[in-house]
């Protein structure tokens, strides 16, 4: 046996058990776009809920009066229902794009097993918002959906780059710092959403997409 | 000849790249299913059953048949037998990179 074989032999092995174990074929691309959907929605939320009179000026307390202020609350649903299916129509396309180029299927046993992780958190922590959203518990909704969101990434994160992980950390720790201050619940929601989006798709997209 | 040839540290199973493919997976993952094997590999039914049960009657792997609805689902995975057989395998390979570079 020649020591091209050899090498060959083991570097078969080593990606067998990654392709096999892994989805790497997660876009860093579609986590870019992610952000930036939720900054320009954080923009639109920004201008709706927070007036004129100065930065930090919080209408938290007069959305939580909800029959007043019942257009307010549904525009938001909106806008966040809005980033929330463009970003995962975006991640969908792009990682069926780059599982092609990678020769992996984009839709088989490692990424089942990463949707089912991700999912189990997530609906769980939409189920509760709603939960909270109908109760008119309003100030908790920013801080538990990061915070969920994190966990689904932590969960998740076996199944593909071990990066995720990390990310799905600093969400839970912007989630548990955005539940001790209420009243800015949308500008820690840019920065988990928009800001950490861009920056960890940057990291993805010139660590794994090249 | 010595015991410390690699040559002969190399096992005959996993002289066949499609079955040393099949283990690798099978370290990797606590079990695999026949269809998402085949997928991987890019291989056929055929021959992915063949190597399949080669490696059966070595009791280097474990099949599970079960049902999901109405349809036969086929499971695999590794046995102690066969992790150790991979792993003694790797060994050697690992030592004859090394032999060759000593050279």
């Amino acid at each position: 046996m020649k020591e091209k074989e050899l090498h060959d032999e083991l570097t078969s092995i080593r990606s067998l058990m990654e392709r096999s174990s892994k989805f790497i074929s997660l876009s860093g691309l579609s986590g870019i776009m992610a952000g930036v959907y939720a900054l320009i929605g954080a923009y639109f939320a920004y201008q709706i809920v927070y007036t004129d009179t100065g930065l930090f000026y919080t209408r938290d307390y007069v959305i939580a009066n909800i029959d007043n202020n019942q257009g307010v609350l549904y525009t938001l649903m909106l806008i966040a229902a809005a980033v929330l299916i463009s970003s995962l129509t975006t991640g969908a396309i792009l990682t069926k794009r780059k599982a092609k180029r990678k020769g992996q299927q984009a839709w088989g046993k490692t990424s089942r097993s990463l949707l089912v992780h991700l999912a189990i958190p997530l609906v769980t922590g939409g189920i509760l918002c709603v939960i909270f959203i109908t109760r008119g518990y309003l100030g908790i909704v920013a801080p538990a959906t990061l915070i969920f969101y994190g966990l689904a990434l932590v969960s998740a994160s076996n199944y593909t780059f071990g990066d995720v992980k990390y990310l799905g950390m600093l969400e839970i720790a912007l989630g548990l710092i955005a539940a001790l201050m209420p009243g800015y619940g949308l500008l820690f929601w840019a920065v988990g959403f928009g800001v950490l989006h861009i920056i960890y798709g940057s990291i993805m997209y010139f660590k794994y997409d090249g | 000849m010595t015991g410390n040839n690699p040559f002969e540290k190399l096992d005959k199973a996993f002289e066949n790249r499609v079955r040393l493919q099949i283990m690798s997976v099978l370290m990797a993952n606590e079990r695999y299913d026949f269809n998402s094997l085949k997928e991987l590999l890019g291989i056929t039914d055929g021959n992915l059953a063949s190597h399949l049960k080669a490696l059966e009657k070595d009791e280097y792997i474990l099949v599970n048949k079960t049902f999901v609805g109405r349809k036969p689902n086929t499971n695999y995975e590794a046995t102690k037998k066969g992790k150790q057989a991979f792993e003694q395998h790797l060994n050697a390979l690992e030592q004859l990179i090394k032999l060759q570079k000593g050279i």
